[in-house]
């Protein structure tokens, strides 16, 4: 089961070691991190995608929270919460595909970023699911690069309301 | 506020932290500070001959005191020596802090001489650790360190010290209290679970308790005491936990697990109710996870949330401090006089099951002509003086002790549990003697391990420490051999010791005393020599080469799955 985990640390160095380390250490998944700093600057915020069932999920998340510099553990399962992450593309553009990929950029509601004669950038973010059907719609245009960030996550503030797409 | 040196800061901070002991070794990196423990009088320094070997007695010194050991060590290799030590008290939860040198902070990640980055090496292996970048940090992290490493889940902490930190003035005042939001252990157990569990247990009618060195950490063993002798349960320690419950107790079954006594491995199997109490649930207490105490209820009490369910599941966790748990367990029962005699009288049946089992395969050996290890250690107990401490190395030597020496109290047992440290035991003893000058101090040894630290004979004779070290001497690594002769038709790959020292002679050479016993009827003597020796020994007893361990349960299958003598 794939697993968002938000993770308040000190904003320390050698904290994200200690967290990686506690993964790969004892033979956790990580599937995507993203980390930054907070509102308060001596606090980092991780969000940690992970696959386990459910005692491995239990002991993630003991673990984590045995860390010193671990202040909070927040497991996104226990609420709803609304997920995002976020792509850059640069895609092959030339005469034929220009205006088609143009076209899929809008359907998207994905940004132009960088344009060139033979290629755009597009930036997309959204859920999972979203990321990776633009991905495939692309993919046979030509994709010169790509970058994924990792998953960011937020509690919704009125839980058992549908989702906004 | 006078200014004074980083140096003389760190000497004021463990002061402050009530240290008197610290075993260590010197170098580059750490001049300032040894200059400044020179002017300590109040720290009686030792030093070792090898870092790692005053790491191990640090930790002697910590599990024989119950106070925070101390070792300080130069940078780059002094660091990286002390690596297997700071393990081996993390796997058993002890209570040390390690003080490293570091090359100055401009020359971090330079590659700078000696340098190595130790706090990234120890990451995974220490409770936490600091790279005090800072003069004015460095009270603050040594206050955190020593609060660390002795709170909660006992553990090691390092904390690594750049050598122009120390050499930097400062206006120096150790805090007064430490301020760590995210971190607070448990130790107060939640009121309700433990009325659960209490119910559960009076309502068992096979129950045992499988107690481990969380019940000593937390000294609770009079606790334990208390409440087993109340319910009449039965008591199984694991090595760690041995002398938390005393073996001689008409409840105790020992040890359990892959050299555990039959009755104790029979009583877990066929247990209804298991109340583990600061264990747990090691792969050489197990045996196959899934056969072990199939038919029980599993009651956890364990101050680290990590241990609940990580290998075992558990039906009814209470996290919190052994002691003060154990003590709601026992106020749970007043006002209960009528359930307390119902389930001792049902549980009666249970009790006699369990003596038969104790009849029918006690602890044994065949005597021969040539000295059994097993008889050496009987005679060492029979000799040795109630407040004895002793050590082990690792191997049969250590599964013999826990086996065949009854251990009443404890920290009278001080043994490299999980890590499995060949070496351990010399340096511990010799942490364990610093602690306690008046006591006898025995390391029960193997021939092999005992030479992995032996070049601490030089420490022993010059601070005229009298730690008595007993070589039962197989000429074997005899637990590989073992295995070997066990699971692999007898091929004894490279664990012959087929050349060792003359260690009655090697003694000698460092200005120690040494013995050496060839037969039976000169066991006896020979301890009881050894212990009148006012300073360090070491008696090599010649022993049966080919004596296995057992019980023996091979790894991987259910505890009551034993092969016996
Ligand atoms: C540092 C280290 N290296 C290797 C081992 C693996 N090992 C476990 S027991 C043992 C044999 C120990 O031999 P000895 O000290 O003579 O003890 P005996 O089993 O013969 O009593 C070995 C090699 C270990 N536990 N520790
Ligand atoms: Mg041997």
């Amino acid at each position: 089961m794939r697993h968002a985990i938000s993770v308040y640390v000190d904003n320390q160095a050698g904290v994200l070691s200690r967290v990686v380390g506690l993964f790969s250490g004892r033979g956790f998944n990580i599937e995507s991190l993203s980390v930054a700093p907070t509102l308060d600057p001596a606090k980092s915020l991780m969000v940690i995608t992970t696959t386990g069932n459910e005692q491995v999920l239990e002991q993630i998340k003991k673990q984590l929270n045995k860390l010193i510099n671990v202040i909070k553990v927040v497991d996104c399962a226990d609420r709803e919460y609304v997920e995002r992450e976020m792509i850059l593309v640069k895609i092959k553009a030339e005469k034929e595909t220009r205006a088609e990929v143009l076209r899929i950029a809008d359907i998207f509601r994905a940004k132009v970023i960088d344009v060139s004669p033979k290629s755009y950038t597009l930036s997309l973010t959204g859920d999972k699911r979203k990321l990776e059907g633009f991905v495939e719609i692309l993919t046979p245009i030509g994709i010169i690069d790509f970058v994924r960030t990792g998953t960011v996550v937020m509690a919704r503030e009125m839980q058992g309301r549908r989702k906004l797409p | 506020m006078k200014k004074i040196t980083g140096a003389q800061a760190f000497i004021e901070a463990l002061r402050c932290e009530g240290v008197t002991h610290a075993f260590g070794y010197p170098g580059g990196a750490v001049l300032d500070i040894f200059d400044a423990i020179m002017d300590a009088r109040d720290i009686q320094f030792i030093l070792s001959r090898h870092e790692q070997g005053a790491v191990h007695a640090a930790d002697g010194y910590a599990r024989a005191s119950g106070r925070v050991g101390v070792c300080l060590v130069t940078s780059g290799p002094g660091a990286t020596n002390t690596v297997t030590g700071i393990a081996t008290a993390y796997m058993d939860s002890i209570p040390i802090v390690v003080f490293t040198g570091q090359v100055p902070t401009h020359l971090i990640g330079n590659d700078a001489f000696q340098e190595a980055d130790i706090v990234g090496i120890t990451r995974p292996c220490t409770k936490h650790n600091y790279l005090v970048k800072d003069v004015c940090d460095l009270g603050r992290a040594i206050k955190e360190a020593f609060y660390i490493a002795r709170t909660g889940r006992p553990g090691p902490v390092l904390v690594d010290l750049p050598k122009n930190v120390m050499n930097s003035t400062v206006n120096f005042k150790y805090p007064e209290s430490v301020n760590l939001d995210s971190y607070c252990p448990t130790y107060k157990g939640h009121q309700g679970q433990i009325r659960r569990i209490m119910g559960v247990i009076l309502k068992s009618r096979r129950p045992v308790i499988y107690a481990g060195g969380g019940v000593t950490l937390a000294d609770a063993s009079r606790e334990l005491a208390e409440f087993a002798r109340k319910l009449k349960l039965p008591v199984t320690t694991t090595l760690m936990g041995m002398g938390a419950f005393p073996s001689g107790d008409p409840l105790s079954l020992g040890m359990l697990g892959m050299h555990g006594t039959y009755a104790a491995n029979m009583t877990v199997t066929n247990s209804d109710c298991l109340i583990a109490i600061g264990a747990r649930f090691d792969d050489r207490v197990t045996g196959k996870v899934d056969e072990f105490a199939p038919k029980a209820k599993i009651i956890h009490i364990d101050i680290d949330p990590t241990s609940i369910s990580k290998n075992v599941k558990v039906d009814l966790p209470v996290v919190g401090d052994c002691r003060m748990v154990l003590r709601g367990m026992l106020a749970e029962l007043a006002g209960k006089d009528g359930d307390l005699a119902e389930m001792i009288a049902q549980t009666e049946p249970w009790r006699r099951e369990i003596d038969a089992w104790k009849e029918q395969q006690p602890l044994r050996y065949c005597r021969s002509e040539i000295i059994k290890p097993q008889y050496v250690i009987e005679m060492i107990d029979e000799i040795a003086p109630d407040d004895t401490i002793v050590t082990t190395e690792v191997g049969q030597n250590q599964m013999w002790t826990a086996q065949f020496y009854k251990f009443k109290e404890p920290r009278h047992f001080l043994t490299s549990g999980g890590l499995g440290t060949m070496g351990y035991g010399f340096p511990a003893a010799i942490g364990a003697q610093a602690a306690f000058p008046g006591r006898t101090v025995i390391d029960i040894a193997g021939d092999g391990s005992i030479q992995m630290n032996i070049q601490e004979l030089a420490t022993v004779v010059q601070y005229n420490l009298p730690v008595k070290v007993m070589i039962l001497n197989n000429g074997y690594l005899g637990m590989v051999r073992q295995w070997q002769a066990l699971f692999y038709k007898k091929r004894y790959s490279h664990t012959s010791m087929a050349v060792s020292p003359d260690f009655v002679k090697l003694a000698e050479a460092y200005g120690a005393k040494g013995l050496r016993v060839t037969r039976p009827e000169d066991v006896k003597d020979a301890i009881q020599e050894a212990l009148r020796i006012p300073g360090p020994v070491f008696v090599d007893f010649v022993v049966d080469p080919e004596e296995d361990v057992y019980p023996m349960v091979p790894a991987g299958a259910p505890i009551n799955n034993m092969l016996l003598v």
